[in-house]
């Protein structure tokens, strides 16, 4: 649990820094504390799980928690890498941003541990409010602005299903303990049909966090609107941390009813999967695109929860892994050529790989793992999805997701043609050191992960 | 204390949840209708009310205050996103001089 309390305390430090204008310090400073939390949460792993509720029962920081916190975390922490340079841009006030982010890490670390609805709440708020703000960083940037409104009235209003949801379940079994509503649903097999509208309720606020279809439709606007490096944040940590909230709760309260709640998430998912992949085919932007693409990584994600089981956990712990690093080498690539180019359309990697031999490559490791072909860790994340799902006798919605994973390849390779194939005079691209190591990192890690998936494949 | 209690209990629990979902539904209608960013908000305000509204009914027919104390959490975490929504809406004011939402469109939904 100390984790929580580092990264609470870590951002009233950099306010402090910056308030003393430690501008150079900022980072390190963040890095540092990162690595310390990260360390804190590893040291509390255990095999076998041992771990017991704390805080009254409030929060579980079992190995799940140590899991979803170390990757979390270990995104962030690249993400931030990337951002040397990147806000003094927008603004003189540096240390501010940097503490809004670990604001919202904070929200996530609540998100990935709770025991308690009232916590679940806390910890996406908390989540939610920093990220109003991140999205809106650019204020006289028209994008930026609306895509902070859209963010912050759909956030709103989602959250109000939420705590609808999560009032109708405290009506009917008189609890916000996980502990307690699970044996409440075990020793009532007739439930009425209040528990089951809060249930309802409950999946539609968080379709609407994680973006899956029909509940999606804000996600591209706000991820095209926001700045990149904010965008990377949103669709990798907290996509990986609504998904881990999400199955936290299914797997710990509302499994015996799987009867009732399977067939609604099924629509979704293949709605998602559809959505997501066909919208990405059109787009012109390769933020947007990207954007759609992590729509329908939403919906590959979704299959976990549809065939709830035991190694659920460990499949969506592989897949964000692998979706979170592989973006970040995305945005990241995003990000520099966006700085050269002004543009972020797929026009504007065009004979890449002639001047950059190096960026060409480690966003092509990046695009070969988001479309999942083997030997990277997106194919491992695939993989373990679509055994999950078969082991349920879920054998169409695999056939489905084969055919969307076939789709997907498409749009994923356009970037790769356009770097390699479509010469074109062009400067070079400057690589900052920060990013030439974040790109070395997870490009490694994808392909490590890709090749030798048993050191991760049993991490929960 | 004791006669809140009972007034509360004049009422039959139904009707609490029957007209927390009454005014939850106008609040959904509001965020989904009205074109104006801070009736939107007040919109997205009724919702969260309604849900403190029952919240508390449920709270006092069960004789838990864990109910009670939801409430508070969510009225500190509305205040919190008040602030912060007020400062996004202001910040659009000052670049288009426009509330309406429509004028939002510069990105496709």
């Amino acid at each position: 649990m100390n984790t929580l309390i580092i990264i609470s305390v870590l951002p009233i430090v950099l306010l402090y820094l910056g308030l003393y204008k430690a501008t150079k310090a900022l980072l390190p400073v963040t890095v540092i504390g990162l690595f310390a939390a990260l360390g804190c949460a590893i040291a509390s792993y255990s095999k076998p799980d041992v771990a017991q509720p704390i805080y009254h029962g409030m929060m579980l920081f079992n190995n799940f928690s140590v899991a979803f916190s170390a990757v979390t975390i270990i995104a962030t922490i690249l993400i931030l890498m990337l951002s040397g340079g990147y806000f003094e841009k927008i603004s003189r006030n540096v240390a501010e941003y940097y503490a809004i982010i670990l604001f919202s890490l904070a929200g996530i670390i609540v998100m990935v541990s709770f025991n308690n609805l009232v916590m679940l709440f806390i910890g996406i708020e908390i989540m939610s409010v920093s990220l109003y703000i991140l999205a809106g960083i650019k204020k006289s940037d028209f994008a930026s602005n609306e895509a902070a409104l859209k963010y912050f009235l759909m956030g709103a209003f989602s959250t109000g299903f939420l705590l609808f949801g999560i009032t109708l379940i405290y009506g009917s079994s008189a609890s916000f303990d996980l502990d307690v509503i699970r044996d409440w649903v075990v020793s009532h097999p007739h439930i009425n049909p209040m528990f089951y509208t809060g249930i309802g309720l409950i999946i539609v606020g968080l379709c609407f966090k994680v973006g899956a279809a029909p509940f999606h439709f804000w996600t591209p606007d706000v991820y095209e609107g926001s700045p990149t490096l904010i965008t990377a944040f949103m669709s990798t940590v907290v996509k990986t941390a609504g998904f881990a909230a999400f199955l936290r709760l299914f797997s710990a309260c509302f499994a015996p009813l799987s009867d009732f709640w399977v067939p609604i998430l099924l629509v979704i998912t293949v709605l998602t999967l559809f959505i997501g992949n066909i919208t990405a085919l059109y787009q012109q932007s390769f933020k947007r695109m990207l954007a759609f693409s992590s729509i329908s990584h939403a919906g590959y994600l979704l299959f976990a929860i549809v065939a709830l089981g035991a190694g659920s956990a460990n499949s969506v712990f592989i897949y964000a892994t692998a979706y979170s690093i592989a973006s970040i080498i995305a945005f990241g690539a995003l990000i520099l050529v966006q700085q050269q180019n002004g543009s972020d359309n797929f026009e504007s990697f065009n004979g890449l790989a002639k001047k950059n031999p190096f960026l060409a490559l480690v966003l092509t490791i990046a695009m070969l793992s988001l479309a999942g072909i083997p030997l990277t860790a997106g194919f491992i994340g695939k993989f373990f999805m679509f055994s999950g799902a078969l082991a349920k006798y879920q054998v169409w919605l695999v056939i489905i997701a084969a055919v969307n994973a076939i789709i997907s390849i498409f749009y994923y390779f356009r970037v790769i043609v356009a770097m390699y194939f479509r010469p074109v005079d062009r400067a070079e691209v400057t690589v900052p050191a920060y990013y030439k190591v974040v790109f070395v990192l997870s490009a490694l890690a994808t392909i490590i992960i890709g090749i030798y998936p048993d050191f991760i494949a049993s991490f929960i | 204390m004791e006669s809140l209690t009972n007034t509360i209990h004049a009422v039959p629990l139904n009707h609490y949840i029957l007209l927390s979902t009454i005014i939850f539904s106008i609040g959904v209608m509001g965020v989904l209708i009205r074109r104006n960013a801070i009736v939107i908000f007040m919109s997205v305000e009724l919702m969260l009310n309604a849900v403190n509204l029952l919240l508390t009914a449920f709270s006092v027919y069960m004789g838990d205050a864990s109910g009670q104390v939801f409430v508070f959490f969510i009225m500190a975490l509305a205040a919190a996103e008040v602030a912060v929504g007020l400062a996004i809406i202001v910040m659009i004011y000052r670049n288009t001089n426009s509330i309406d939402i429509n004028v939002l469109n510069r990105l496709k939904w």
